[in-house]
């Protein structure tokens, strides 16, 4: 049984305009011990995605979902104080901006012990203890001395390692990150992401990184689901997705990306044009239809999760045959 | 279409093909760049009182560049090093504390903000904030004809028609908010708007860090056709390394306000000689399964731009440091050939 299994999850926001379809019924299932990314561009519902599961929604948000379950456990009928200690003890989430989790007025001590005290119920001194071990396995000097200090007294990096940190304190069976090293330079994302690959395999976490980065995802993914406009569009296991990307988004995004050796210098990087559809209301048909460079009259209909072999799927009426192509004689690859 | 074909507006630029008045300090080697950085410097006193002096802080010190005629030069470091502060300098938004911008081997300082503003035009990260929302696509990609009194309301009327043409931007876009358009038409404005003055010179800070790939790739075909186009010259700020490696001739790498390595793409893609610049190189993670995430063996001792480390500011994080490199500070040299320079004992 999946640790994580999530079936038809819709999150609907009520906005000016009508209702916000943030979330359009996603499948997805995450393991115990991988790493799962959720790739996908800005406004995708990535992180609309990670709040539900949390159960952190905004108020005005809606949720269903046919299934949610954690552990086997439906969160969906949750009271919110045990989705509360559920949060606590077995799932965590890091944030893109640490500082909207960290407390400026508490030292990092308090807030690092705060719940294993409480969800736990182990006594301080153990739980400084604790604090101390993570922030010296995340890498961190002089964890000792740290306990004492205030958020805005550490950089941006360290603060995600403390962070990391707290998300390991309650030792969790799975960690949401949402886009945690997005706003950090290269050579610190790359040293926070070796890391966290390294504890989540040693602790044997969960973890659903959420990021927009294709190179990160091909560097630290089991699986990968890659999402647009709401939707799941394709999801597999990462060395297929990149070898042979089944739907028509996922190939248009791993083309535009300039990569050494497949793209001279100076060359015409291939686009994706026009823009993502409006979720307000319906979304009629296939979503990427405006912008498919090889959509047919079908597309209007809303195509099925198709199944490739090898637990790998696209939500695309071809991605399992060639597209017929009567002006063209040959198919696009 | 052609931004720089006439529409009747007066320019008062000098030709091209003229010979700029000899005012160059530099009489040797190549002909005179479009633009030339010598010993520029910029220090910002931090937390001053009354009573107290303020720290100094050198955002920008000692920064030697000369970018030839329709050339692209990258320029990479990391969060703070002085990017942007550089790129005001060039844009004249801030003073230097010391060193001169040439353009056409003349200085900067003391020219007025109109000669200034058509020769370099700056395109920044973010086109969300950037453009005013208050005001139509047409208005703001016309203010600097405006500020500047250049041509009669029509003409200036018809050179926005033609830019937003040059830019990609449908014309109905004119008569829209900032509001209404996509993040990569934003970004379409705000190149419109630097190319609305016909400047030569282009300084690029981060112009798609705010923009999702499918987007970027859109602008970066945009920024490369416009060079081909009209022979502009590029100073593409970026921290993305796979973007830069797409677009520049050469690449200048700056830790802590200093540039560290400055050489042609292909020899700092393919041998750099900096510890910094490889673990640059190193920590940018390629879409390619199976390679997992180098270790690039740098501490994340992050140094105080107010308080440098002595010698080679790089030491404390550096693979290789040496004793010497504690103590004394590598100057930024000529590796062998004169085309690549490098700042390091061990390089
Ligand atoms: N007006 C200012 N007053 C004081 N310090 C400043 C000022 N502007 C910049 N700095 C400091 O100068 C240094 C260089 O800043 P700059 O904005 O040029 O960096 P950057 O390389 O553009 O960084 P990023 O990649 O984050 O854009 C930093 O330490 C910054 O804090
Ligand atoms: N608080 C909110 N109220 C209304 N709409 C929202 C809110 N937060 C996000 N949205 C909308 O929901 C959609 C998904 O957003 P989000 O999950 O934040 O995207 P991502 O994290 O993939 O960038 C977007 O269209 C966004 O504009
Ligand atoms: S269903 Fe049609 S429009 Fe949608 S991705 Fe597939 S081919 Fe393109
Ligand atoms: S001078 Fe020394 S510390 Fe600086 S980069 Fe070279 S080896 Fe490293
Ligand atoms: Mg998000
Ligand atoms: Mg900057």
């Amino acid at each position: 049984m999946p640790l994580l299994n999530v079936n038809n999850l819709r999150v609907d926001l009520p906005v000016e305009a009508g209702m916000l379809h943030a979330v359009r019924g996603i499948d997805f299932h995450v393991e115990r011990g991988e790493m799962l990314c959720l790739v996908g561009e800005s406004g995708c519902g990535k992180s609309m995605t990670s709040l539900a599961l949390m159960g952190l929604l905004p108020r005005k948000a809606r949720l269903s979902a046919d299934r949610l379950e954690f552990d086997g456990t439906d969160l969906t009928t949750l009271s919110e104080r045990r989705r509360s200690d559920l949060r606590g003890a077995r799932m965590a989430m890091i944030f893109q901006e640490p500082m909207t989790a960290l407390n400026p007025a508490y030292t990092l001590g308090n807030q690092l012990c705060e719940g294993l005290i409480r969800h736990r119920g182990v006594s301080r001194r153990e739980a400084r203890e604790r604090a101390i071990y993570l922030l010296g396995r995340v890498g961190i000097s002089a964890a000792k001395d740290r306990l004492d200090q205030y958020p805005h007294q550490l950089s941006g990096g360290l603060r995600q390692r403390v962070m990391i940190a707290m998300a390991l304190m309650c030792e969790p069976d799975l960690i949401i990150a949402d886009e945690p090293t997005t706003a950090l330079d290269v050579t610190i994302q790359a040293q926070i992401l070796r890391l966290l690959r390294e504890l989540q395999r040693e602790f044997g976490t969960a973890v659903i990184f959420i990021t927009h980065d294709l190179g990160v995802v091909a560097r630290i993914a089991d699986r990968v689901a890659v999402m647009y406009a709401g939707e799941v569009i394709e999801s597999a296991p990462t060395p297929a997705l990149y070898a042979a990307p089944g739907h028509p988004y996922t190939r248009g995004l791993l083309s535009c990306i300039p990569t050494p050796g497949r793209t001279p210098p100076g060359s015409r990087l291939q686009a994706i044009p026009g823009v993502v559809p409006s979720l307000v209301g319906d979304v009629e048909g296939c979503a990427f239809r405006n912008r498919c460079p090889q959509a047919q009259p079908t597309c209007e209909r809303t195509p099925p999760l198709m199944s490739l072999p090898g637990d790998h799927r696209a939500r695309c009426h071809y991605a399992d045959r060639p597209v017929p192509a009567p002006r063209q004689p040959e198919t696009m690859s | 279409m052609n931004a720089h074909s006439t529409t009747g507006v007066a320019d008062s630029r000098p030709s091209r093909t003229m010979p700029s008045a000899s005012m160059s300090p530099r009489t040797s080697r190549s002909p005179t760049p479009a633009l030339e950085l010598c010993g520029l410097s910029k220090t910002f006193t931090l937390g001053g009182g009354l009573f107290r002096r303020g720290r100094a802080l050198g955002a920008v010190s000692d920064v030697s560049l000369r970018i030839p005629r329709g050339q692209v030069m990258g320029l990479v470091g990391e969060s703070g090093c002085g990017k942007s502060t550089l790129a005001k300098m060039l844009l004249g938004l801030t003073t230097p504390s010391e060193g001169d911008v040439l353009v056409d081997g003349r200085p900067l300082r003391g020219a007025s903000q109109k000669a200034l503003a058509r020769r370099i035009q700056p395109i920044f990260q973010d086109p969300y904030s950037s453009l005013n929302p208050r005001k139509r696509i047409a208005q703001i990609v016309g203010l600097p004809l405006q500020v500047h009194g250049i041509g009669t309301s029509r003409e200036q009327a018809a050179r926005v028609a033609e830019t937003l043409d040059v830019v990609g931007l449908p014309r109905r876009a004119a008569d829209q908010f900032p509001g209404q358009l996509s993040g990569g038409q934003r970004q379409r404005v705000a190149i419109a708007r630097a190319l609305i003055m016909r400047p030569d010179i282009v300084i690029c800070d981060e112009p798609t860090s705010a923009l999702d790939v499918s987007v970027q790739a859109q602008i970066l075909n945009l920024l490369l056709d416009l060079k081909a186009e009209f022979g502009l010259t590029y100073l593409f700020i970026s921290h993305d390394l796979a973007v830069v490696e797409h677009l520049v001739d050469r690449v200048a790498v700056m830790y802590l306000g200093r540039i560290v390595e400055e050489g042609t793409r292909e020899q700092i893609f393919a041998a750099p000689r900096h510890p910094y610049t490889r673990a640059l190189l190193d920590s940018a993670l390629t879409p390619e399964p199976g390679l997992g995430v180098p270790d690039i063996g740098l501490g994340d001792t992050m140094p105080d731009p107010s308080d440098p480390p002595a010698g080679c500011a790089f030491h404390p994080r550096c693979p290789k440091a040496q004793a010497i490199c504690r103590q004394q500070r590598p100057r930024l040299e000529a590796f062998r050939d004169d085309s690549t320079r490098v700042a390091c004992h061990l390089a």
